[in-house]
């Protein structure tokens, strides 16, 4: 179990956490600038579109994780659910 | 080194029956041996084309029939085989290991078979092998999970071996190349395989068990059953339309359950199913691209995900649990582990210069060039998905997110050399593709590191880790909840139990009605029996019949003796 006085652990301190995030983000951006500077091929037209691929990413999570939280709302039981008859 | 012909189930098989009689040391070098010396044998000695028949019973069956989609199986089948022996020598339980031996040997046998009947076989020995693998656990639920699953499986078996016989009827061949739906007897195969590769609403055995099973357990479950049902889709069933449908399905509906789930090894099992549907898809196509990218992508798969669960089952070990909502932390405790599972999840999310991404691509590719605009769609929409649960979820819920307290040791080290075997061949294949692509069945001229391919696939995978990041910050994530999610698996535990408990409710005061008028009528049969005069006789003391039961046997005895005596 935890000790009080236990070593401090990478993710301890927030401002390496904050760094780690940062250092996230800088990448993110830097993916979508290189959109108007590289050519993607690209055999359809909407693949096209500058940041289709990153504008897809987080929509879909976001969509995905909201229609999910409603999937819940409909499908969730208790633990024991299914203990009951069997 | 042995003749080519050498079936590869047989080491396997020997292998298991002398783990029944050793232990210790001696037992550990059989089982690694198999796979070993079976792998090498392979991989050297067995060239494409290489049959083995016998007769049995009229039937020519074929245990041998290697070409090079049934060797590319063999050889991913060796290499899982292997690290997950080693990944089990910490065990003193002979009923795993024997349980695991007779189980990736039966896969072999399945793969290698080249008939419905030696399929049926090993099918069958699949089966019968793995569910020791879930009853292991030795708990009440587990022994459940593997009845339930024991039904699914044999209800897969019993469609196949029904599939084959109408398939012999109407084609007069037991032959196992491409079979079709075009007679009833193919539906039933492509029904029985359906079962094996958990389609849509036949796939809770997988969800059901596989979280049941031992640490162990679930990371060679995870490997075997699937695979081998999608190589005999793979062979027998390659550019049915229907497939591309039910794999773009079975890409899609697993990853809500996924996101919603807290024991991390169901979601493991989620996001197999959702693996699997992209195998699926390519199969449907059918093309020499798309069928080299479902092949491929199973060989990939068949690392990272043993990789995950392998990454779990070391977690449950120490830690007790596999909870999202109680674990978290552990990279402190679990460094390497937690370092190994991160490679696992790189790969199953197909970044770049891991394994998933190369072989992944081939089926988008094909897809693309077979116009199939929407489901292309549907599969990066499940792409971004498999980001959420299987890339970011798994990892971050165990080793990261808030302290759970947890403290233990780190993996045993036979754990920690098989993960790190995994995550190598993992990152070998993501890094030098043309040595996978150099076994794949069909020629491919094909290369998934161009800048198009790899800038649009780590902007997809950013962009959904950042939309991760900013709904934990915001609080929109769903929290981690001890929960139930009800899934298709609710028409036979809870509406079919339900069902017969209601009508055995609804028929009770009939049956009570029932009851009583047969009481009635004894009774009132009874009075007035006994106010007769024959009732005064001494062998109606009690009801007549049985005294007429006793002089019917004398009258009968009596004959029988006359006829021995005249």
């Amino acid at each position: 179990m935890k000790h009080p006085d236990e070593k401090q652990y990478l993710f301890d301190k927030p401002e390496n956490v904050n760094r780690f995030l940062r250092g996230f983000y800088a990448v993110c951006g830097l993916l979508f600038v290189l959109d108007f500077i590289i050519h993607r091929h690209a055999s359809r037209d909407w693949e096209q579109l500058p940041g289709f691929y990153a504008i897809y990413g987080f929509v879909a999570f976001v969509m995905l994780v909201l229609v999910a939280k409603l999937l819940r709302k409909l499908m969730m039981r208790r633990e024991d659910y299914y203990d009951v008859d069997e | 080194m042995w003749m080519s012909e050498l079936p590869p189930f047989v080491p396997f098989f020997l292998a298991a029956l002398l783990a029944l009689l050793t232990r210790g040391p001696l037992r550990a070098a059989l089982m690694l041996a198999a796979p070993l010396l079976g792998g090498l044998h392979l991989w050297f000695d067995v060239p494409d084309g290489t049959l083995l028949s016998v007769t049995l019973l009229e039937f020519e069956l074929t245990l041998m029939r290697a070409d090079r989609l049934s060797l590319l199986f063999g050889y991913i089948f060796h290499i899982a085989a292997f690290i997950l022996v080693i990944y089990t020598l910490h065990l003193r339980d002979t009923m795993q290991h024997v349980a695991g031996l007779v189980y990736a040997g039966s896969a072999l046998g399945a793969v290698f078979a080249g008939d419905l009947i030696t399929l049926f076989i090993f099918w069958e020995l699949l089966v019968i092998s793995s569910v020791f693998l879930v009853w292991a656990r030795r708990s009440a639920s587990a022994s459940r999970a593997g009845i339930r699953y024991l039904l699914f499986q044999v209800s897969s078996g019993l469609l196949l071996l029904a599939g084959t016989l109408v398939h012999y009827r109407y084609t007069g061949s037991l032959a196992f190349d491409f079979i079709g739906i075009e007679n009833p007897g193919g539906w039933l195969i492509l029904l029985a395989f359906g079962i094996k590769c958990a389609f849509p609403f036949l796939h809770n055995w997988l969800t059901d068990a596989y979280p049941e099973a031992t640490p162990t357990g679930a990371a060679v479950l995870s490997v075997f059953t699937t695979k081998v049902a999608v190589y005999t889709l793979a062979r027998g069933f390659p550019g049915t339309d229907l497939l591309i449908y039910i794999g773009a399905v079975m890409t899609c509906f697993p990853i809500f359950y996924a996101v919603i789930e807290n024991d991390l090894r169901r979601v493991l099992s989620y996001s197999l199913i959702n693996q699997l549907g992209f195998m699926v898809c390519g199969i449907g196509i059918g093309t020499a691209l798309a069928l080299n990218g479902a092949v491929a992508h199973a060989f990939s798969h068949i690392l990272y995900k043993a990789l995950l669960f392998m990454s779990m089952g070391a977690v449950l070990f120490r830690a007790g649990n596999t909870n999202a909502s109680d674990l978290g932390g552990l990279y402190k405790s679990m460094p390497k582990t937690a370092l190994l599972c991160i490679v696992g999840a790189a790969s199953i999310s197909a970044l770049p210069l891991f394994s998933g991404f190369v072989s992944k691509s081939l089926v988008m590719s094909a897809l693309l060039e077979e116009g199939q605009d929407i489901v292309w769609l549907m599969l990066l929409f499940a792409s971004a998905g498999v980001l959420h649960h299987a890339g970011i979820k798994v990892p971050f819920f165990a080793f990261f997110a808030h302290d759970s307290g947890i403290r233990t040791a780190e993996a045993p080290r036979n754990m920690l050399l098989a993960m790190a075997l995994a995550a190598v061949l993992c990152i070998l294949i993501g890094c030098l593709p043309q040595y996978l692509y150099a076994l794949l069945p069909w020629e491919v001229d094909y290369w998934p590191y161009d800048t198009t391919h790899v800038l649009a696939q780590l902007q997809l995978l950013c962009f959904a880790a950042l939309a991760f990041v900013w709904m934990e910050i915001k609080g929109y994530a769903p929290p981690e909840l001890h929960a139930v999610n009800i899934d298709a698996e609710w028409f036979y535990r809870k509406l079919l139990p339900a069902t017969v408990s209601f009508l055995r409710r609804a028929t009770h005061p009939v049956i009570g009605v029932l009851h009583g008028i047969r009481q009635n009528y004894r009774q009132t049969l009874n009075t007035m029996y006994c106010r007769t005069s024959l009732a005064d006789y001494h062998l109606a003391a009690s009801w007549p019949t049985g005294s007429m039961v006793l002089w019917i046997a004398i009258f009968l005895g009596g004959y029988l003796l006359l006829d021995v005596i005249l």
